[in-house]
């Protein structure tokens, strides 16, 4: 277990040294943040001395030897924009951007494996096939699409529920909440709804697929041999084995829902880190960029860690010391 | 004395799309208390069908939808599901053919032998846990307290089929249903476990249904034997009458092609033709068509005669040691 935790996070090192050549010349060449930086009456010499401010008049090979000596000393650069650090910028949007996250995963599960398995033990009843039908809504009805609507009509409408902002927070820890006030969550509903409808169809559609098809193996048949009630053989012995890969895509999902929560964000006006982004790509704010698609990275590399070992917690038969990294 | 267990007249059907499969058609037979009954036949001639069918566990499309299972004096066919899976595991148990698929594989040995105990009888953890050890060692499994910690994964295929057979014996059932429960195994295994289960039968005085298509299995094994074909019985009798001296064309067939030291080095003999799609029977006998004495009078159903000393056969031409 040990020996494999070491050679994962070396393969973790090479994985990020990697984003970071990929990252920081990618960026580049996107286009020139200068152009959008300057007062568009600046003459040559101003737009020299900007540039020169920057660092951004040095070869880019040299600039990237920079940036990764600064990244070793915990550094990703300076915000053109602001002139704050990239990083505490980043991290101190993480909270409201987590707290959606989490709260669209915690949706998704505790809606989506209880729909699914409704709907993968009576596949032929209404039910079952309302739950479907609606799971290929929450798949292919684009997010944004779903983002307004909901403002449409829980917040214009019918003014149930607020549209915009996190409402209310409490600093835990100086970290800012929004689930522990009233306020604070009634701004999250939405925006969770919104960032979790894809999720839980996602979930349901696994859970039901994994449920139509343990119900068939010997194992289920066998327990029920041994008269156990329906209830035991269904929440033991045939969860216990649809929850592998339940875990193993909701693991690598909640990657992708920390990372792009971008559209949720922007629609709602939460502002956590997907907003964040989009607003420095507007002005190519280069190291908040960079910044960001690191610690994604990051976040990536340590949530599929977790995922491995919870795997070898749930399937006996995973062990983590005899798989070759 | 009452059987342990008598079919009657049994009909079980699948209502598929394609049509209705009568998976068994009027089967018939008992067991009686001690004794092993073989029911044999080729894959998809409805022993496996009869075997849940006893238990209440055909799967949807399929249901029972005629016949008596008489059981300690009950028909099992009218019993409620609660009162079914009190009867499953308990009274009734099982052993399947694929010991790699019968054990839950993310469970342990412990976990799964425990809970079969516990959902028939009242007891303390430490109490179901003593009872399973003792199970695991009565069917030979060495050092049983580490074992019972262990996963399926970690056992051999013949380690986890006596398993699966020590979960059958946990109750000390009135009848046990093998499902061809060696068949997956090799042959020296097979040979142990036949041995045992054999003795643990006597021992107990337990009624058992051995599932198989393989005679020689049942020869050295049951008392009595019915051969299906098709969803139908199509002989019946003592496993010496049947085997020394078959009536009908396709028990003769099944014999024929089992291979002896007498046929060394010259090819099997086989049963022409292949088992007829159950969708699609064709009229009358349903051997008919890969047999080799039928004629007109086959292509009506024969009925299987009553049974005269203990034989009963579905034939028009059954075969007599001294044709005329």
């Amino acid at each position: 277990m040990t020996v494999y935790v070491i050679r994962r996070l070396l393969q973790a090192v090479l994985v990020i040294f990697i984003m970071t050549l990929i990252v920081f010349f990618g960026v580049n060449v996107i286009g020139n943040p200068i152009d959008i930086l300057v007062d568009p009456d600046c003459d040559q010499a101003c737009f020299e001395a900007a540039e020169k401010a920057l660092g951004l008049d040095k070869p880019i090979i040299e600039q990237y030897f920079i940036f990764v000596e600064n990244a070793l000393q915990g550094n990703l650069g300076k915000s053109f924009v602001i002139g704050m650090p990239a990083l505490p910028l980043i991290v101190e949007r993480m909270p409201a951007t987590l707290e959606l996250a989490l709260s669209a995963m915690i949706l998704a599960i505790f809606t989506g494996i209880p729909l699914g398995m409704w709907a993968g033990l009576r596949p032929d009843s209404v039910s079952g096939k309302v739950i479907m039908g609606g799971s290929i809504l929450g798949f292919s009805l684009p997010s944004f699409w779903v983002g307004l609507m909901m403002i449409m009509i829980f917040a214009v409408e019918f003014g149930l529920l607020p549209s915009t902002g996190r409402g209310e927070t409490v600093t835990v820890g100086g970290i800012r909440l929004s689930f522990l006030t009233l306020d604070g969550l009634s701004h999250m509903i939405l925006p969770a709804i919104n960032l979790a409808l894809y999720k839980i169809s996602l979930v349901i559609r696994l859970t039901r697929a994994g449920m139509r098809e343990a119900m068939h193996q010997d194992y289920v048949k066998f327990a029920r041999a041994k008269g156990l009630s329906t209830t035991r053989v269904i929440f033991v012995h045939v969860m216990k084995n649809i929850l592998i890969p339940v875990v193993t895509i909701l693991g690598l999902e909640l990657g992708n829902v920390i990372a792009f929560a971008v559209v949720t964000e922007t629609i709602f006006s939460w502002p956590g880190m997907g907003k964040l982004i989009i607003d420095s790509i507007q002005v190519l704010d280069r190291p908040v960029i960079v910044a960001y698609l690191m610690i994604t990275v990051f976040m990536f590399i340590f949530i599929n860690l977790i995922v491995d070992l919870l795997y070898s917690l749930i399937d006996p038969r995973v062990r983590l010391q005899g798989i070759k990294a | 004395m009452a059987a342990t267990l008598s079919v009657e007249n049994l009909n079980t059907t699948f209502f598929t799309k394609a049509g209705e499969v009568k998976a068994v058609d009027g089967v018939s037979f008992e067991v009686d208390k001690g004794k092993i009954l073989g029911l044999v036949g080729e894959s998809g001639s409805g022993k496996t069908v009869t075997g849940f069918s006893i238990l209440g566990l055909v799967d949807p499309p399929g249901r029972i939808v005629n016949g008596r299972i008489l059981f300690g004096g009950e028909d099992l066919v009218q019993l409620s599901e609660e009162s079914m899976r009190h009867i499953r595991g308990k009274r009734i148990s099982t052993v399947f053919q694929d010991p790699m698929m019968t054990l839950n594989p993310v469970l342990r040995i412990d976990t799964q032998m425990i809970e079969a105990l516990l959902a028939h009888e009242k007891m303390t953890g430490d109490a179901a846990r003593q009872r399973a050890r003792d199970a695991l060692g009565q069917v030979g499994i060495p050092s049983p307290d580490e074992r019972l910690k262990a996963y399926p994964h970690q056992f051999s295929g013949g380690m986890r089929q006596r398993v699966a057979i020590a979960i059958a014996l946990l109750h000390r059932p009135e009848l046990i249903i093998a499902d061809e429960p060696t068949t997956a195994l090799d042959v020296t295994i097979q040979a142990q476990i036949l041995f045992e289960v054999q003795a643990l039968c006597r021992e107990s005085n337990t009624a058992m249904i051995w599932i198989t298509h393989d005679l020689s299995v049942v020869a050295g094994l049951a008392d009595d034997i019915c051969v299906m074909y098709a969803g139908r019985l199509v002989e019946t009798g003592t496993v010496d009458g049947v085997l020394d001296n078959p009536l009908h064309p396709y028990t003769r067939g099944l014999i024929g092609s089992v291979p002896s030291r007498n046929t060394r080095g010259r090819p099997l003999n086989q049963i022409p033709g292949m088992t007829p799609s159950m969708l699609s029977l064709p009229k009358g006998c349903a051997f008919r068509t890969r047999c080799a004495v039928a004629d007109g009078a086959c292509e009506e159903q024969p009925e299987i005669t009553a049974p005269i000393d203990g034989r009963g056969v579905r034939c028009f031409h059954p075969h007599m040691d001294n044709p005329q």
